[in-house]
């Protein structure tokens, strides 16, 4: 049987376990779609073709001594660069971190080691995950596989744009502000942010702690729900790891029924702010979940109009505290100056020369929001205003059981469009936002295609612990659509026939 | 070097008032760091008792260690604090070398234990009442090295070396309120707190509680100000002060240096100082006075801990006899003098004797030993009681050995001098070198003959009734058995030989 790149994750996992192709020939497939297009994409910081063939041999000759495995055995995975890999560079997309080896893995690592998942690579994104387009990445940019012209969304633009490409059936992404459903919602493909504390944090090179979740990037609701429940768990080493036990995420998005679910629509993200036929794909596809006998209502959630302030505060105060580490003395860059070198002098010399402007940009924001005097009026202020945003949730899941939202204001914009406005950049992350500041689950999919032809994404958010309701959505949504479309979206993505790597 | 002027102790305390502010941390004898599965051992090799969050690398995270809150907890409720309900870390961060993250997690306005007070006895027998602010738990950093200079210090290095070994060992942090109305006791105060802390830490198990290992370090805060009525004054920090006679000599010294400042009308800077053993003086370090912003915040990787009530209680229930408890008892149980208890105390014999009369020996026999022979080489050897090479159990044995009247007083002083060199037990020593007492009439009859033979006047003397002259052939009895005579047994000999009677 021929390899099919293109088929679901679940397919893929099918297939293999039936015996019509191995892990070796499927990982294969992969590494060789990598090398044909990834020239010109970008997606890939480093590819680890040798690691992955040697995993997918052995996932097929444990097949073969028919022992019994994950579900997902076999089915090659692309990891953000912000998640440790014993063994594998893992850079965060900063010179700070060149060269670096870590010597361990992030708790999810281990979980897809265990299971059998071949490790591709790990994805290109924005700096430290700051940023919404992987412009600020220190390889360069990933560019969008329906234009390559276009941003892929970030932080995570590697893994939605690999996803997306069909260099990897699946990916690992991390949201601390929307870093997987926006490059989701650009790219048509799905993404989820888990609850916070579904998904360990240990081995996430973090950003925002109180805010960073990892989660599934895929090319369908059920793959990101087998993904999910893979990764998810309680995780002794998190100590604001949940304790729940994973629920049954790829059940609730087999259920494809709706009826009598309440779906309400946040009135503060709607209007002006997103594009026209953003908004349009939008409304259609509320229509066709209400035509399905879901009921929708309107929310109001005023205090979202602080989320993106209380969030430019919260996040890069946290940034500054967690990347005080890099400093050039126990790993990654040192830049050691010639005159004078002093501990204190190297660290410098290695900040200065490590980060790139963003990092720095909130890393000054941050300095100074946690500066004694200012304290109060910004930090203090800003988790404020989270608590609020927490009860406006609250309210909302009082009179519906998932909200709803475009995911993002607009389709990709283009390359370098926004670099020099930071403001018009964090705007992007106006409806992906709250759902960290109160540690709400959030999904994206597409909805369709928008301006220039180009794919718009829906959010689905849930109350915390309710990943669920949010599958059970977001498959039914799905169906709908690609009832409509004749087939998934990604099926109108332009061929790439950029160049080889 | 210095510049010092100082003022005459005696005169400055007359002058000025002084105030104290100790801060005392303890690094706890947990199995495991405070929020990392490394080992918490010492002197282990550079850079092995570590893990990836040991070394604080990208993507680790804390979990803290519950053994650690459990001993926190047992500190607060032995200095009478309250426990929280909650409290969280925060990181105190500022960038250096022997941090790994570049802060430190700590906890700031959330003390685990506050509001406490704590009794201490001086020499003298006078109690004084510390008030006690706050315990709260941190993490320690690692250690720098300075290679290449002359001294080990960072002037004139041409490199360091950081070892992480203690990066995240875990530590309590003891804080003082102000000390007030010690006048010119407040030296001997200062040290007799951090002394009484070291007594409970050990008591609880709590921490190998080591000086000279750094196992708890001072800060001492001195001021002075005019009157007691007065507003504090500006205050001194002077930095992981580690002995008990340092902290003694640093706050003497502080008090003569402040009050020459500010007899001359000078201000007192507010500063971070360094004791030095050496000249037993402080020098400046780190001027505070633009106080330095270290942007606490909440630690956003941990929970709040939260100790249930019912956990404090079982911990409280569990609580060991404190030290001036077990004092009170044991000066019951012994019938020493209040006399002779302070000076055991103060000797540092209090635990030797203990564990010598749990061992077998009677409370005066275990207190002439530690406070006689013992005493005297401990000083000869300049260290502590307990850092002699001899058990309280090898002490009992050694009594033992003089209640049975296998030896004398004398012979003991040399077998125990043998225990000292290291060369057994003292009963194994006795036997293996033959020191036990000859009362065997066929080894002594011979001495006795020729004492007899060798001593015709006092002979002479005996036999003319003058039996008190015995004593001057015993001499030569000794002599020839080495000491080892049983010198009732040589009496009897004599007076049977030359047929007189006692």
């Amino acid at each position: 049987m021929s390899i099919d790149i293109t088929a679901s994750a679940a397919a893929q996992a099918a297939a293999l376990r039936a015996g019509e192709i191995t892990s070796a020939e499927l990982t294969a497939a992969h590494l060789d779609r990598i090398d044909a297009v990834d020239g010109d994409l970008n997606a890939f910081l480093h590819v680890s073709r040798d690691e992955a063939l040697a995993t997918a041999a052995d996932v097929d000759a444990r097949r073969a001594a028919g022992e019994e495995l994950h579900p997902l055995a076999g089915v090659p995975i692309a990891v953000k660069d912000v998640v440790v890999t014993e063994g594998m560079p893992t850079t965060a997309a900063s010179t700070i971190l060149e060269g670096w080896i870590p010597p361990y893995d992030a708790t999810l690592v281990t979980k897809l080691r265990a299971a059998g998942l071949p490790i591709l690579g790990k994805t290109n994104m924005d700096e430290f995950a700051m940023g919404s387009s992987t412009e600020s990445s220190a390889f360069g940019p990933t560019r969008n596989p329906w234009d390559r012209d276009r941003i892929p969304g970030g932080s995570g633009g590697g893994s939605a744009a690999a996803v997306g490409a069909f260099e990897a059936p699946l990916a690992i992404g991390t949201d601390t502000g929307g870093s997987i459903r926006q490059p989701a919602s650009v790219t048509g493909t799905v993404g989820v942010k888990p609850t916070y504390g579904s998904v360990s944090r240990y081995g996430l090179i973090a950003m925002a702690s109180s805010l960073d979740q990892a989660g599934p990037v895929t090319r369908s609701v059920e793959d990101a729900a087998l993904l999910h429940e893979l990764i998810g768990g309680h995780d002794p080493r998190d100590s604001t790891s949940l304790t729940d036990p994973v629920a049954a995420y790829a059940a609730a998005a087999g259920r494809k029924d709706v009826k009598g679910l309440r779906i309400g629509v946040i009135e503060q993200l709607e209007g002006e702010a997103f594009a026209p036929e953003v908004t349009a794909r939008f409304t259609e596809s509320l229509s066709l979940l209400e035509q399905a006998g879901a009921e929708i209502v309107r929310v109001s959630c005023p205090n979202f109009a602080y989320a993106l302030g209380a969030y430019y505060l919260i996040m890069p105060s946290e940034a500054s505290s967690n990347l005080a580490k890099f400093d050039g003395m126990r790993f990654g860059l040192r830049v050691v100056p010639e005159e004078s070198p002093t501990a204190e002098a190297v660290m410098k010399a290695t900040r200065g020369a490590g980060f790139g402007a963003e990092v720095k940009r909130r890393i000054l924001l941050g300095t100074y929001a946690l500066s004694a005097g200012y304290y109060d009026a910004y930090y203090g202020s800003a988790q404020k205003v989270r608590t609020l945003v927490q009860q406006d949730f609250a309210a909302a899941f009082e009179q519906a059981d998932v909200l709803a939202s475009p995911t993002s204001p607009t389709v990709a914009f283009r390359l370098g469009e926004k670099v020099d406005d930071p403001l018009a950049m964090y705007a992007n992350d106006i409806a992906t936002i709250p759902a960290n500041l109160a540690g709400l689950p959030g999904i994206s999919l597409p909805s369709g295609l928008a301006e220039d032809g180009l794919p718009a994404g829906i959010q689905f958010l849930a109350p915390a612990r309710g990943d669920e309701r949010l599958y059970r959505v977001g498959g039914a949504l799905e169906a709908l659509l690609e009832d409509t479309w004749g087939g998934p979206l990604l099926a109108k993505a332009p061929e790439l026939t950029g160049e080889s790597r | 070097m210095s510049t010092d002027t100082l003022i005459d102790y005696d005169e400055a305390v007359e002058r000025y008032d002084p105030v104290l502010g100790i801060e005392v941390h303890v690094e706890l004898g947990t199995a495991t760091k405070m929020f990392d599965g490394a080992p918490n051992i010492f002197a282990a090799e550079p850079n092995t008792a570590i893990t990836p969050v040991s070394l604080g690398l990208p993507g680790t995270l804390p979990v803290v260690n519950e053994k650690a809150v459990e001993y926190a907890i047992r500190i607060g409720l032995a200095l009478n604090c309250s426990i929280a309900e909650s409290c969280r870390f925060a990181r105190k961060q500022y960038f250096y070398p022997d941090l790994t993250k570049n802060f430190q997690t700590s906890q700031y306005d959330e003390p685990i234990a506050f509001d406490g007070w704590v009794d201490v006895e001086l020499e003298d027998g006078e109690v004084v009442r510390v008030e006690i602010e706050r315990a709260h738990m941190e993490e320690d950093a690692g250690k720098n090295t300075h290679v290449g200079g002359a001294t080990g210090r960072i002037q004139g290095a041409t490199h360091s070396q950081v070892d992480y070994n203690r990066a995240g060992v875990p530590l309590v942090e003891i804080v003082t309120r102000p000390i007030e109305g010690t006048g010119a006791r407040a030296p001997e105060v200062a040290a007799a707190y951090v002394r009484t802390l070291r007594d409970i830490f050990r008591t609880l198990d709590v921490s190998e509680a080591r000086m000279e290992r750094g196992n708890v370090r001072a800060d001492v805060n001195v001021s002075l100000r005019p009157t007691a009525d007065s507003p504090l004054g500006t205050r001194t920090e002077t930095k992981n002060v580690n002995s008990f006679r340092s902290i003694d000599r640093t706050v003497h010294y502080e008090i003569s240096r402040q009050a020459g400042i500010l007899d001359e009308g000078g201000t007192i800077i507010q500063e971070t100082r360094h004791f030095h053993e050496d000249t037993g003086s402080t020098s400046s370090g780190r001027v505070k006075s633009d106080a330095e912003d270290y942007r606490y915040f909440p630690e956003p990787d941990l929970v709040p801990v939260a100790p249930s009530r019912e956990w404090v209680e079982e911990i409280r229930a569990g609580l060991p006899e404190l030290p001036a408890a077990r004092r009170r008892r044991l000066l019951g149980e012994w019938g020493f003098s209040e006399l002779e208890m302070r000076d055991v105390i103060n000797a540092g014999a209090l635990d030797p004797i203990e564990q010598t009369v749990v061992a077998g020996a009677s409370a005066q026999a275990a207190r002439k030993w530690w406070m006689g022979e013992l005493a005297r080489t401990a000083r000869e050897q300049e260290v502590e009681l307990d850092a002699l090479a001899v058990t309280p159990a090898q002490v009992a044995e050694l009594q033992g050995l003089i209640d049975a009247k296998k030896i004398n007083d004398k012979i003991a002083r040399q077998v125990l001098g043998k225990v000292l060199a290291g060369e057994g037990d003292p009963a194994a020593i006795v036997e293996a070198e033959g020191l036990a007492v000859v009362s065997d009439d066929s080894v002594l009859t011979g001495a006795v003959d020729q004492a007899i033979a060798d001593n015709p006047d006092v002979v002479e003397k005996i036999r003319g009734g003058k039996v008190q002259a015995i004593g001057a052939l015993i001499g030569p009895i000794m002599k020839a058995t080495r000491g080892q005579a049983d010198a009732g047994r040589a009496r009897e000999l004599i007076m049977e030989r030359l047929g007189v009677d006692g």
